[in-house]
């Protein structure tokens, strides 16, 4: 048997928070694997650590925030982008990340999303998508498919689910894709390529929530719902936006499109100056 | 760059624009609001000024986003203001609480209007009062002021961005409908005269040991480091310990929400402002704020002519309230009045602190009150 290769430094360790680990995400939940990503990508931008910052409202994925070994801010329930508008205008050269959940980024925090996306603000948004409000125990929330199973829809969602990159490519983002915990580098890079986009981004990043979707939709852990991603994602055609083909169901068995949809250089919202002008 | 920045000399302005001319003069250099009367002319002004200073204007989509943007503007080192009417002022309650819990200093301009609701849009009213020390759920103690005229609405708007920035908190401006339109004159002093109160930045350079909310200081005021400079600091609205990391047990958050009440109020004496009109020898004194202390001055002149030993006592800064001063008058006054456009809130506060009931003058708002009803109210008590 060989010895085993014991490091001193993990290259994320000055990146991560270690001073708050555990952390209180579940076994089998995806958070943490675009978290990685993440971090990954702030190492690999050739950027400042120090020009980072990161942004997060609430729910298991507004955790990030307090992860992060950066300037963080854990703010209100849907209003981190917002607040992450204020640090990007009031100090252009930082790179301001909105890092939170599909339930406060699109349901309560939705109004401020699509303005965001509207404006084209410098602002880079990683929203994890489980499907259902998470941290609350498994509530639907506005992208749970219609039909599945949740806390407070015993009988089944009966609310029709937003199409994220849909809905962001007509409110006016220059960069939107969509991956899943499953593509981890193809995330990373997807990272960095909205990091070096100037205007307002989008990745959307489908996530397990094994306790609170998948136990009561049939997928009966999280590396199940890794192997649903790895059967059924097929690479989309940038630039292709056929709106029903971007639907995701995952009790569906039916394409999950993934990759970069949208990639495009309208101006980025810059407050009009008079000494720049 | 200074002309632009402080127009020095007289003016003959309304109190919205002397509030934004204020703002610009404390170096305001950061407005994110939503429009709405009749706070509007704040916008419009900013809209053009802040441009020529090089200054950040942004129209939100609502008053949510509009507290949202000018705590993260504040959390990256810029004095940030929004303005907004009794509508707008509730929908700011979440992020206020939050401003409260990061101690994220900024200005909040509530020009209030008749209420509840959406009310007189274009009439004024004076019942934010309570919303102003209450409004966000949980315990804090806010920082509100009442300009009287529109010098006042500069002169407060450039105080209210040095308190908070001494104090690490939003600050509230409850002005009224009738001195955010009135017209008069408005003396903007030379730049090098305007009083300007740094944050109170940490000490301790970045990369080395540092515990954001640790209190060194007596006044209980953390100091402060921003966004980029590279200390990597948590700001969390989850009850947090001194380091700022999030810290859910019973001991830390009875410490944390005592101390963000207890550095407002062991500062008291700093923030607190009042004004005596004849209250030398008064044996019935007056309690009243913004447009409505226009009129109880003229009703205390005309008691005097009368030979009624009135005065008045004008609350230049509502909240923290001032209890001692209260009590004091209170001790020596035969009969106490308070005249305010609701129906009764500040009067409660007056009753709580002199311990015994007030005489209230009070009308719901849409319409000034006038002085007769007050002058009258002075006669019944002297009676």
């Amino acid at each position: 048997m060989t010895e085993p290769i014991l490091a001193e430094h993990h290259p994320l360790d000055d990146l991560i928070r270690a001073d708050r680990m555990p952390h209180i995400w579940c076994p089998g939940c995806g958070i943490g694997i675009a978290m990685r990503c993440y971090a990954q990508g702030i190492l690999d931008s050739g950027l400042p650590v120090k020009d980072h910052v990161v942004v997060s409202g609430i729910g298991c994925s507004g955790r990030v925030a307090g992860y992060m070994n950066l300037d963080s801010y854990h703010t209100t329930h849907g209003r981190a982008i917002p607040f992450a508008m204020g640090i990007k205008l009031a100090k252009p050269e930082l790179m301001v990340t909105v890092f939170s959940g599909d339930g406060d980024l699109v349901a309560i925090g939705g109004n401020h999303l699509i303005h965001a996306a509207r404006r084209n603000i410098d602002v880079k948004v990683i929203c994890i998508n489980n499907f259902n409000f998470g941290m609350t125990g498994g509530q639907f929330g506005p992208t749970t498919p219609r039909g599945a199973i949740a806390t407070t829809a015993p009988y089944g969602n009966f609310e029709l689910p937003f199409n994220l990159p849909y809905l962001l490519a007509a409110a006016g983002a220059n960069y939107i894709a969509r991956w899943t915990t499953l593509h981890a580098r193809q995330l990373k890079k997807s990272i960095l390529e909205a990091f070096s986009k100037p205007g307002f981004t989008f990745i959307e990043v489908l996530a397990p929530c094994p306790i609170g979707f998948g136990k009561s939709n049939n997928i009966n852990d999280g590396l199940e719902e890794m192997e649903l991603y790895r059967d059924r994602c097929v690479m989309a055609r940038q630039g292709e936006m056929n709106p029903e083909e971007l639907e995701i169901d995952l009790r569906e068995d039916k394409p999950i499109l993934i990759g970069k949809f949208i990639d495009r250089d309208r101006p980025p919202f810059h407050p009009f100056m008079k000494g720049q002008s | 760059m200074a002309a632009e920045q402080v127009r020095t000399g007289l003016h003959f302005m309304s109190g919205d624009e002397a509030c934004a001319e204020g703002a610009l003069a404390a170096g305001c250099r950061f407005f994110g609001g939503y429009p709405i009367t009749p706070s509007t002319e704040i916008a419009e002004h900013l809209a053009r000024r802040l441009p020529e200073v090089n200054g950040v204007f942004v129209q939100m989509e609502d008053e949510l986003a509009s507290m949202a943007i000018i705590l993260g503007a504040s959390a990256a080192g810029a004095r940030a203001m929004t303005a907004t009417s009794g509508p707008g002022f509730s929908l700011m309650m979440e992020n206020i609480g939050l401003g409260m819990m990061l101690e994220l200093p900024c200005v909040v301009i509530d020009v209030q209007r008749g209420s509840p609701s959406t009310g007189l849009p274009t009439m004024p009213g004076q019942s934010d009062v309570m919303q102003a020390r209450w409004g966000s759920h949980g315990d804090y103690e806010s920082i509100a002021y009442a300009p009287w005229s529109p010098q006042e609405m500069f002169d407060l708007t450039i105080h209210c961005f040095n308190v908070a920035d001494r104090y690490r908190l939003p600050v509230f401006l409850l002005a009224d409908e009738v001195v955010g339109h009135m017209v008069e004159r408005v003396a903007v002093p030379a730049c090098d005269s305007i009083e300007h109160w740094e944050r109170k930045h940490a000490a301790t350079p970045p990369g080395e040991h540092f515990e954001p909310f640790k209190i060194t200081d007596p006044d209980l005021v953390p100091p402060i480091v921003h966004a980029g400079e590279g200390y990597c600091i948590h700001y969390t609205g989850l009850t947090h310990d001194e380091r700022g990391y999030p810290d859910m047990t019973a001991a830390t958050h009875n410490e944390l929400v005592t101390r963000l009440v207890e550095k407002v109020r062991v500062n008291r004496e700093n923030i607190i402002r009042t004004e005596g009109y004849s209250l030398e020898d008064a044996e019935i004194v007056v309690i009243a704020y913004g447009c409505t202390a226009r009129s109880a001055r003229q009703a205390v002149r005309e008691a005097r002519q009368a030979g009624i030993r009135a005065g008045l006592l004008r609350l230049i800064s509502l909240w923290p309230f001032p209890e001692e001063e209260i009590a004091r008058l209170a001790t020596r006054a035969r009969s106490l009045i308070v005249a305010e456009m609701n129906l009764g809130q500040i009067s409660r506060e007056v009753e709580r602190c002199a311990r015994r009931p007030a005489r209230g003058v009070f009308h719901a708002g849409g319409m000034m009150i006038p002085p007769d009803p007050i002058l009258q109210a002075i006669r019944e008590a002297s009676a």
